[in-house]
């Protein structure tokens, strides 16, 4: 587990270093801050358009970092020849990818913290409440959803041969996802047989990403999510996250590193 | 992601969108609506619709139903029909009445708004405003998002002059509607008590129907009967009796209730004979 730690441990510092996060927190910041300059018929207390604008640019934000700093882990190891060094110690395949998903993670749900926090600050300063609690779900199912995400993009980094061609995929599959998701079902009732259970099983198997986006119950001051609920949507999350990992695990172990 | 990518590529919009303003400003554009139609075009209306059912999505506190689950029969969103008062309670889906149709989907609605609730209820109703805003910026010649939003700002959230301002733009940017002129007048009458300036409005609203409804072969018969009915109503204040009875005899002819007019204009016959 140490191993696995320390290779964490990495990510987390190169992500610290890198000027993503920033530039894109700045950017919410700039739009949030211009949004809510806004004057809406002399009444300042207005405050959900915002929330909605703050919280889309989070998630919009959140999917950027997490695909990009994830999809460059595995092939800048390789490009770099670090990989080589870092497999000749005590380091399984395993445990390296571990560590990469880890300090992935990690480093995302930092950021995430800094964000939901401008987002509860900007929230608290027309609507003067703290509703620490429903925050707390929003942005732990958020992260949950962006676990999944983290481990996906970790298989097509193994999978896909360029970091570009794996970002682009796995936005379009997590926005398409987050967008449909909840309609596919709803889709498959109006097609014709075999497509019906084709696309009715397909909707049991995709992972739902939209179940961790919580943004209108937020938005709308709607109450807590019960917690056993948000625990039963955490093991979907990790069930899927293990998944893809195994899956990676299983293509990586075997595949020749140059 | 390199850091001057982001920068270098708001630098590139900022420039574009400059230029295209600079070129917008020396053609002598005065139209504020024009902003979107030259970055968006013609389908700024379909965004003015989006953003117009987003604030409907707002009045029901985020529960709307999406484009997969249904479509409004009528057309019509629940927050123009409450301004049309009714709209309150005829519909309720709470989530005991609703047929989940799998154990995801069932799992899935804790996630959501799924239940029907309305904004007014808990006094937020100021929320909508925004998209109605930017819904009347995007597509200036839609004429529900005025009396929406005009109906809002005064019957709900007292606010008589930002509903006059922005009855006002829209009335710049539709100058035939009689449906604005219908809201205007109200105001007028209602709020601001400016009986000869209500009258004004609501009589040339009632003109600008009949220029444009009149020759049809469906014409907007309830527009036409709730111009007429708040004219008569201001009259009957205002002690003008006869003009009263004249307008109540002619929204007879286009009420669903034609006896109950009636009725209302036999009593103002009383109240006239009367020494």
């Amino acid at each position: 587990m140490n191993t696995v730690w320390a290779l964490a441990n990495v990510v987390v510092l190169e992500m610290v270093r890198r000027k993503d996060f920033y530039v894109l927190f700045i950017l919410t910041v700039l739009l949030t801050g211009t949004a809510g300059s806004v004057n809406l018929f002399n009444d300042r207390s207005i405050v959900r358009y915002l929330k909605e604008i703050c919280l889309l640019l989070i998630w919009v934000s959140g999917l950027v970092i997490a695909i990009t700093c994830t999809a460059r882990q595995i092939p800048a190891e390789r490009e770099h020849r670090t990989i080589f060094p870092l497999l000749a110690k005590p380091v399984t395949r395993a445990q390296f990818l571990l560590g990469k998903f880890l300090g992935c993670w990690l480093a995302t749900g930092l950021a995430l913290a800094l964000f939901y926090l401008f987002f509860g600050l900007v929230s608290a300063s027309r609507e003067h409440s703290w509703p620490v609690a429903n925050y707390l779900q929003a942005g732990w199912l958020h992260w949950m959803m962006l676990g999944i995400v983290i481990a996906f993009t970790l298989l097509g980094s193994i999978v896909f041969a360029a970091p570009s061609s794996n970002g682009t995929i796995c936005f379009v599959c997590s926005a398409g996802m987050l967008l449909l998701g909840r309609h596919l079902n709803k889709v498959a009732l109006s097609l014709a047989e075999p497509l019906q259970s084709l696309l009715y099983g397909l909707y049991f198997v995709l992972p739902h990403l939209e179940l961790f986006d919580v943004r209108d119950l937020i938005i709308h001051n709607w109450e807590l999510i019960p917690w056993g609920v948000v625990a039963l949507a955490t093991l979907y999350a990790a069930a899927y996250a293990a998944f893809f990992l195994f899956a990676a695990w299983l293509i990586f172990r075997r595949r020749a590193l140059n | 992601m390199p850091p001057a990518l982001p920068i270098a590529l708001a630098l590139a919009i900022a420039l574009a969108a400059g230029g295209r303003l600079l070129l917008w400003q020396q053609a002598g554009v005065q139209d504020t609506g024009s902003v979107f139609a030259l970055l968006l075009g013609e389908s700024r209306r379909a965004f003015a619709d989006q953003v117009f059912l987003k604030a409907d999505a707002y009045f029901h506190q985020g529960y709307y139903p999406s484009v997969f689950d249904l479509a409004l029969p009528d057309g019509k969103t629940h927050m123009a029909k409450e301004t049309e008062g009714h709209d309150h309670d005829d519909h309720s889906h709470t989530p005991s009445e609703r047929e989940y149709r799998d154990w995801l989907e069932r799992f899935g609605s804790h996630f959501y708004p799924a239940e029907h609730r309305h904004m007014e209820k808990f006094g937020d109703a100021r929320e909508i405003l925004p998209w109605l805003r930017l819904s009347a910026e995007l597509d200036p010649h839609r004429v529900d998002t005025y009396t929406v939003a005009a109906y809002w700002l005064r019957e709900r959230l007292n606010k008589v002059n930002d509903a006059e301002a922005f009855l006002r733009d829209g009335l710049r940017a539709n100058p035939g509607s009689y449906e604005i002129l219908f809201e205007l007048g109200r105001l007028y009458a209602e709020n601001n008590r400016d009986v000869p300036r209500a009258r004004a409005v609501l009589e040339l609203a009632i003109e600008k129907w009949l220029r444009q409804e009149a020759g049809k072969p469906n014409p907007d018969e309830l527009a036409y009967g709730h111009i007429l009915a708040q004219l008569a109503a201001l009259e009957e204040r205002t002690g003008n009796l006869p003009q009263a009875i004249n307008h109540f005899t002619r929204l007879k002819r286009v009420s669903p209730a034609p006896d109950t007019v009636q009725k209302r204009i036999e009593e103002l016959q009383t109240k006239l004979s009367r020494p």
